[in-house]
């Protein structure tokens, strides 16, 4: 259990890609954290980085009261979880928990008792004298988990754990990872790409791009007040509608419609989540339909607003579906980002 | 598996014909005729033979000439597979953590690979050269007399050197693939696990190294009892009486040299049975215990 302190930690390689820009952040004794963006977006070098396995170009990364840049991985008081579960194929489950105690000088029995109780916590009584061959995905996901936990390590780092699953146990795996994340009360780095993953599971998420982070915030500050337009477009699904508008006196104009709000005038994109649009008779701004998914509790309305694609959420009630329907855009539920920097307005 | 049904019957009997034929050729029949003969004594000038039931193997088995030159077999075998071995997994493992101008390292360290044997065999035999071989001016520096070709142990020395030089290319290509199909997460996880470098290797490393280096092991053992025939043939130069040879060459000479078909053939019956030992080996190995997947 400690606390992450990070100061202008970058990463460039040596044919001069800067995979991370300078980022400096802290984490909270026990706090999970989220790195959520698109692929190649540093996230993982960010978390390699902090286990050690990539070499950190400037700044200083701190685990409880070290400074661990120069430490092995082995040093640093961490447990990682790979993507594809990093198993020792010749070693039993036992074993493949054992080794890194064993590593640490433990005694036989301290590991014994370790290891029943990690086996105990994930289910794996009855597994532990198989290979990692005899076991399913989701089973070698436990093993993993009980190999990091067995280490009660200062820090839990997690590599894309859920990407090999299937949506079932994806989602399953979520909430338990999550209940012994609290239960130990480990502090944690987790990475993915997935924003639901992000969004159910972390205190704090952080949202990279291109090697930057883009915002730091909790799920709710994330999807309710999205920094840039590359956040609102990437945390939420389907994602947050932009209409390129001008703003003008107080009014922000999208095609023939207009709607309040105060801002300096010139362009701007106007966002709205599909969720947060009433479909109504009342509304003012006309949308053209063009295609409707069914989700079973809503269904998604696809089509244009001023000519620019957009999107709908709407319950599946007995609204009538024409062509041709008048929305109503909520004012509070509205965003505005400067057109040329997508920054939040 | 998908099955094939052929409307004709002689179809796919047609299509294995090639393949059986050369078998038949290149294997069966002249091991039919290898067991035939060793239960004959031929007439070294080849006017007939003699059947004579098993004593041309109750000679081997009697001929203290020929435990001395199965005892060397033995003592070459080991020597050769542990070093090519050993050699080229030090080799393999370096390489593996080379990362600028890998492959250039890698294209030299294979490059003897292209040597043929008996090449390779006549470059030992010059570098051993009693007048001209730069090893020897090394060892005479040190003060002492190599000579190849008289000096039992020399030779051997000798045989030993340029065997495990010609072989380490071949180890060290499979060992160097091996190595880098273990997969880097694996790799990595050891690296948070373990600090020492030596323990992740004999830990982790080498136990996934296993089947690779199992299978070289077989490859080893048959390249040294077998395939060495070119470099010992230029290091005895025509001369085995004084000096170190393995039991394929005793075929060799017994049967063409000293023109005893008879108990050549029986020899070459008994290192058969000792290839089809190792290959029986080799797949119950195999199948049973060092893969994992």
């Amino acid at each position: 259990m400690a606390t992450v302190s990070v100061t202008d930690i970058s990463k460039t390689y040596p044919n001069g890609a800067q995979a991370v820009r300078p980022a400096s952040f802290d984490i909270a004794d026990g706090e999970l954290i989220v790195l959520v963006g698109p692929s190649g977006c540093g996230k993982s070098t960010l978390l390699r980085m902090v286990a050690g396995l990539e070499d950190i170009t400037t700044g200083d990364l701190r685990i409880g009261e070290r400074v661990v840049n120069d430490l092995d991985p082995a040093e640093r008081d961490i447990a990682m979880v790979f993507q594809n579960y990093a198993l020792y194929p010749h070693m039993t489950v036992a074993k493949n928990m054992a080794y890194g105690l064993k590593n640490r000088g433990a005694s036989k029995d301290a590991i014994a008792t370790k290891v029943a109780e990690a086996a105990e916590m994930l289910s794996l009584t009855p597994l532990l004298d198989r290979r990692p061959s005899q076991l399913s995905g989701g089973q070698r996901q436990r093993v993993a988990m009980g190999r990091a936990i067995v280490r009660d390590p200062a820090l839990f780092l997690f590599d894309e754990p859920l990407s090999n699953l299937d949506a079932k146990l994806r989602h399953q795996m979520r909430v338990e990872i999550r209940n012994l994340q609290r239960r130990l009360n480990v502090t944690a780095m987790y990475v993915t790409h997935d924003q639901v993953e992000a969004m159910t599971m972390a205190d704090r998420i952080f949202v990279l791009n291109a090697g930057g982070i883009e915002q730091i915030g909790t799920p709710s500050e994330i999807y309710r007040t999205p920094a840039s337009t590359f956040v609102a477009s990437f945390m939420g699904a389907p994602p947050m509608n932009l209409l390129n508008g001008n703003a003008d006196g107080g009014k922000v104009r999208v095609g023939e419609s207009a709607v309040q709000m105060p801002c300096a005038d010139g362009s701007v994109l106007l966002g709205i989540r599909p969720e947060e649009v009433a479909v109504s008779p009342m509304g003012t701004i006309p949308f053209k339909l063009t295609l409707i998914e069914e989700l079973g509790a809503s269904r998604l309305l696809h089509g244009t607003v001023a000519g620019q694609d957009f999107v709908v959420n709407a319950p599946n009630d007995d609204i009538a579906l024409a062509e041709e329907l008048m929305l109503e855009f909520p004012t509070n539920a509205l965003h505005l980002f400067d057109a040329e920097t997508g920054k939040r307005l | 598996m998908k099955r094939a049904a052929f409307s004709q019957p002689l179809m796919p009997v047609a299509l294995l014909m090639p393949q059986l034929i050369i078998i038949a050729v290149f294997f069966y029949w002249p091991a039919w005729e290898a067991i035939y003969s060793s239960f004959f004594l031929q007439d070294p000038f080849g006017f007939g033979s003699n059947y004579v039931g098993a004593d041309n193997y109750t000679r081997l088995a009697k001929s203290s000439e020929y435990a001395k030159v199965a005892g060397f077999t033995l003592f070459f075998t080991v020597v050769v597979t542990f070093l090519s071995l050993g050699i080229a997994l030090l080799l393999a493992v370096k390489a593996d953590k080379v990362i600028r101008g890998a492959k250039t390292y890698r294209t030299l360290l294979m490059w003897v690979y292209a040597v043929a044997p008996p090449v390779a065999g006549f470059l030992g035999s010059l570098l051993f050269d009693q007048n001209i071989g730069p090893i020897t001016d090394l060892f005479a520096f040190f003060g002492y007399n190599l000579q190849i070709g008289l000096n039992y142990n020399d030779t051997a020395f000798a045989m030993i050197v340029v065997s495990v030089w010609k072989q380490i290319p071949v180890n060290f290509i499979f060992l160097l693939s091996g190595l880098q199909s273990i997969p880097v997460a694996v790799r990595e996880a050891a690296l948070i696990d373990n600090k020492s470098g030596t323990r992740r290797f004999w830990d982790i490393t080498f136990p996934l190294l296993a089947p690779t280096a199992f299978f070289l092991l077989i490859i080893n053992i048959t390249y040294a009892l077998f395939d060495t025939f070119g470099v010992i043939d230029i290091m005895v130069k025509g001369n085995p009486a004084s000096n170190p040879i393995t039991l394929v060459y005793k075929v060799y000479t017994d049967g063409f040299r000293g023109n005893d078909l008879g108990g050549s053939s029986a020899q070459s019956v008994v290192l058969m049975v000792l290839v089809l030992l190792l290959t029986v080996m080799q797949f119950r190995m195999l199948e049973r215990r060092i893969h994992y997947t």
